[in-house]
């Protein structure tokens, strides 16, 4: 181990667990508001009571993202020197732009609506989370735009005195294809897991409080969460619809601009004509060949160039290529955790899309099923899509390697050269300290939370005087 | 000007709009355990910063965002070489922000004991940690041809440091006292005042030693105006705040803090990170900048935007104007954490109750 693992492991480590929040903060504000805009349309308490309810889950959440964020924005500088002193130039930019649009919009507005309830009139209370939303979503982009140069960089001429990027047209890095297609899969990925997780709290509450003998069924809460099960399965559908076009996309990206990231998760050594794409693989990655291969012929042509009998560069031949192009080296990234981290995020996000699918079918008019494999499933899709969400970047980024910028900078010429050993243990293990107590802390608090209910948090009052009630200010000293 | 000259200067104000909000931030986390004698005291403190503490964070990402784009040879070194201080200044973070939206969550005064400690430690730690960064900042670290920090620990606690550190660890909470004072009402607001009078007594001292020493060390001839307003202001403000002028007084503090942030700023032009080895070593506006095109994008997004920020900042401020006091604080609140010392409302939302979970 040298100091260069530690910092990959350190970000790897930090970078996943800020993503763990990333997603369902940038669902649930959407969701959130959505629910608010109904509640101001047309002022029925339950949409109330539910847009309390997931935004108090929101809120518990959210300031987990936050306080993790601060340290990314950070850690280039203190792990990855002289990865800034190349990139700066073109990187700094979207980051900055990041902070300056975007999370000053979403901070400040979130600010007031957690505490505007009783101060601002009910329009302009909506208009706040909307502008938190929209600041939380926009801030996805600058920072994926970013993550996207490294995969393929672009709008940029390397300064030949200096050897530093130089950045020569910031259109072609925000309009950078990569950066769009990335955007959407994201986007899409992160509101599979928004909805997944309303629709699994609401499952949770249906199953748990459901009628049990001659109990009278607790009315207005188990219909406030049948509606919220089925808002967050149709988010959660709808969003595998797009997940599924944007991933595509993807690998077609990858298979132009990273092919060996492609062909590693794919498992694929040898160039092919009309390639297969393979659901179960054993392989040697000493010998550079696979043992067993069970696979869907022609597939991965297709998802790779858009014709089933199209070429796909194979890694041997890859490496070979870039030995000649960038001199000796392993260019190959670690297989085995690219062909399944592939793999499981696919099944695991579409897992949580078939249940929603299925759910909203078995909910249609007004049915509740009784059979308690539905809520499990439903449950069980959170920590799927979640899963789905981290193992895709794992692949993204562990695909990338040993580059941090694809083509131009390697990772071990990334690291601090006067940053020790030492400091970066100590580094390391603080934070992993430090977040697996928030993990547990932010964890049974939500479990609370879930577990209370929406009552504690605005009383039940049936449906009926809605209206007038509405419009009684809620007190928000909240902290 | 030139444009790596305008992107110092940019730094410097988004530095000066962090200290200047965020500061009054740190004082009143600092102070929770002085003034918040219960509870409910101390959940008037804490909703006072309440709506505001995330967008006033969000200078510091920004300046730290800034600074990697038109300068990063600076962000690369000093991060990098100012490993340790900032590792602790960003737990720190951690834990205060986490504790400010988990604090009321739980009614219970173990799980509030323990979210008031991390308030505590995570506002002072920081506010004391700029004050040493800045100060060596100004005077200088170890630092190698390739621009590579070689100071360790020890180097970066000079006298001079540790004097910045008690600066901004005084000033802050001086600021953030004037903060109580302006913001609060009743009890809170007067004990807030005695504790302007108290901290005033390390403020003014250790303010005034550190910039006479930045100026005559490292000072230029235009910082000493700002030099002698930064070390007067503080005097100022807490006459101000105990004749109940708080308004005047919180302007003064904030005009202390940004002046002593133009002291610093100004002594270290025309470095950004001076080297001690070598000043032929030094990172300089010069060389540490980026190339003139990322700076002129960055130069049209922070003209059409940071005025944007600051207005809607404004009327965050606006909008939570009033003073906040004991009454306001709702003994169940409507979000269901009451306080310990809160009788159940018959009418109101039912509380969570203990031991859910
Ligand atoms: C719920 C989550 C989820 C689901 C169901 C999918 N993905 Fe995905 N995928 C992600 C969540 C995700 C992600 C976490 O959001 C990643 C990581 C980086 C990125 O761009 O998105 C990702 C990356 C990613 C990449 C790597 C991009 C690169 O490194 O350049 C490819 C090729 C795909 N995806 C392709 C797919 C395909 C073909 C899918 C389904 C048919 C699919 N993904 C479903
Ligand atoms: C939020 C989602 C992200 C996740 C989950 C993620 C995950 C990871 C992981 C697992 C690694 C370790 C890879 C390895 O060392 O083999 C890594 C490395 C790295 N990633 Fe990401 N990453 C994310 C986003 C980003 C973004 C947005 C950037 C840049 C803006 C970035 C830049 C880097 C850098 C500089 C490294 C260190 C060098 C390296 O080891 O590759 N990552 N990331
Ligand atoms: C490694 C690169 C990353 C850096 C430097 C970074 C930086 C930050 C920072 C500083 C914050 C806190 C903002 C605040 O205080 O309000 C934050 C939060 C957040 N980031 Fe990241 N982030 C990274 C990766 C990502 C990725 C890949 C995404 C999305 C796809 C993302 C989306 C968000 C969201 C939605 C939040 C929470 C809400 C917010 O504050 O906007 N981040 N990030």
């Amino acid at each position: 181990m040298d100091a260069l693992d530690l910092a990959r492991w350190q970000f790897g480590i930090t970078t996943v667990y800020h993503f763990l929040f990333v997603p369902l903060t940038i669902g649930l504000s959407v969701i959130v508001a959505g629910l608010q805009t109904a509640w101001y349309r047309t002022g029925r308490h339950e949409y109330l009571r539910a847009t309390k309810f997931f935004g108090k889950l929101f809120l518990i959440n959210f300031a987990m993202g936050v306080v993790t964020g601060i340290v990314q924005e950070f850690q280039f500088g203190m792990n990855w020197s002289e990865y800034s002193r190349f990139v700066g130039d073109v990187f700094g930019a979207p980051l900055a732009m990041e902070a300056l649009l975007a999370f000053f919009l979403e901070s400040t507005f979130i600010g007031l609506w957690i505490f505007g309830w009783d101060k601002l009139p009910r329009k302009v209370h909506l208009a706040c989370i909307w502008a938190a939303a929209i600041g939380t979503n926009l801030s996805a982009y600058f920072i994926l735009a970013a993550n996207a140069w490294m995969r393929h960089p672009v709008g940029f001429t390397q300064n030949p005195e200096t050897g530093r990027a130089q950045l020569t047209s910031i259109w072609a890095v925000l309009g950078n294809p990569q950066a769009w297609s990335t955007y959407l899969h994201v986007i899409a990925a992160a509101f599979i897991t928004a909805g997944m997780f309303v629709a699994a709290v609401s499952a949770f509450k249906l199953w748990r409080d459901r009628p049990r003998g001659d109990d009278a069924p607790a009315g207005g809460e188990r219909e406030l969460f049948r509606k919220t099960l089925r808002v967050g399965m149709l988010v959660t559908l709808l969003s595998g619809l797009l997940v599924v076009y944007s991933g595509d996309h993807q690998a077609k990206l990858a298979a132009a601009y990273e092919p060996m990231k492609l062909a590693a998760a794919e498992a694929l050594w040898e160039t092919e004509d009309g390639a297969a794409f393979s659901t179960f693989a054993v392989g040697d990655t000493e010998e550079r060949l696979n043992h067993v291969d069970i696979t869907v012929p022609h597939v991965l042509s297709f998802l790779a160039t858009g014709e089933a009998s199209g070429t796909v560069e194979g890694m041997n031949d890859l490496q070979a290529k870039y030995e000649e192009a960038y001199g000796p080296g392993n260019y190959i990234p670690n297989v085995f955790v690219l062909y399944w981290s592939f793999r499981l995020m696919i099944g695991l996000g579409l897992f949580g899309v078939a249940v929603s699918a299925l759910g909203l079918w078995l909910t249609r008019n007004r049915r509740l099923p009784g059979n308690r494999w539905f809520y499990y499933a439903a449950i069980a899709g959170l920590p799927a899509t979640l899963a789905a969400n981290l193992l895709g970047w794992i692949m993204t980024e562990m695909g990338r390697q040993p580059w941090t910028v694809h083509g131009e900078l390697l990772t071990a010429a990334s690291v601090s050269p006067g940053v020790s050993l030492g400091e970066v243990a100590l580094s390391l293990s603080l934070f992993t300290a430090i977040y697996g107590v928030l993990a547990v802390v932010e964890a049974g608090l939500l479990w609370r939370y879930v577990k209370a209910g929406p009552a504690h948090l605005v009383p039940d009052r049936g449906d009926g005087a809605d209206a007038e009630d509405a419009d009684t200010p809620v007190p928000a000293f909240v902290y | 000007m030139e444009l790596p000259v305008i992107w110092f200067i940019a730094i410097a104000v988004l530095w000066i709009g962090y200290f200047v909000l965020e500061g009054f931030d740190f004082g009143v986390g600092t102070l929770l355990p002085v003034i918040g004698k219960d509870n409910t005291d101390r959940r008037v403190m804490i909703n006072a910063i309440g709506p505001v503490w995330d967008g006033n964070e969000v200078w510091l990402i920004t300046a730290g965002g800034a600074m990697f784009a038109a300068f990063p040879a600076w962000y690369a070194s000093l991060f990098s070489g100012f490993y340790l201080p900032l590792l602790l200044i960003l737990l720190a973070l951690i834990v205060r922000g986490v504790a400010f939206e988990y604090r009321g969550k739980i009614d219970t005064d173990r799980w509030r004991a323990w979210w008031d400690r991390a308030i505590v430690f995570g506002s002072a730690l920081p506010a004391f940690l700029w004050g040493v960064a800045f100060a060596n900042i100004v005077r200088g670290v170890a630092m190698d041809a390739d621009h590579i920090v070689t100071a360790g620990l020890l180097d970066l606690l000079s006298p001079y440091a540790l004097l910045g550190g008690l600066t901004t660890l005084s000033l802050f909470t001086l600021h953030g006292a004037v903060f109580l004072t302006l913001k609060t009402g009743g009890a809170v607001r007067a004990r807030a005042r005695t504790a302007v009078t108290a901290t005033a007594f390390a403020a003014v001292p250790a303010g005034a030693a550190f910039l006479i020493w930045t100026q005559l060390a490292y000072g230029a001839p235009w910082t000493l105006p700002f030099a002698a307003v930064a070390a007067i202001a503080p005097v100022l403000g807490a006459l101000l705040a105990v004749q109940g002028k708080e308004g005047w007084s919180f302007t003064t503090t904030a005009l202390a803090i940004g002046a002593a942030a133009i002291t610093l700023f100004g002594s270290l032009y025309p470095d950004v990170l001076p080297s001690t080895t070598d000043p032929a070593y030094s990172l300089t506006v010069a060389n540490a900048s980026s190339a003139p095109y990322t700076l002129t994008v960055m130069t049209w997004v922070a003209v059409v935007f940071l005025p944007i920020v600051i207005a809607y900042q404004a009327w965050s401020y606006w909008v939570f104007r009033k003073r906040i006091t004991r009454e306001h604080i709702e003994p169940t609140p409507a979000y269901g954490d009451g306080g310990s010392d809160a009788g159940t409302a018959a009418t109101g939302p039912v509380p969570l109750p203990r031991g859910t979970g």
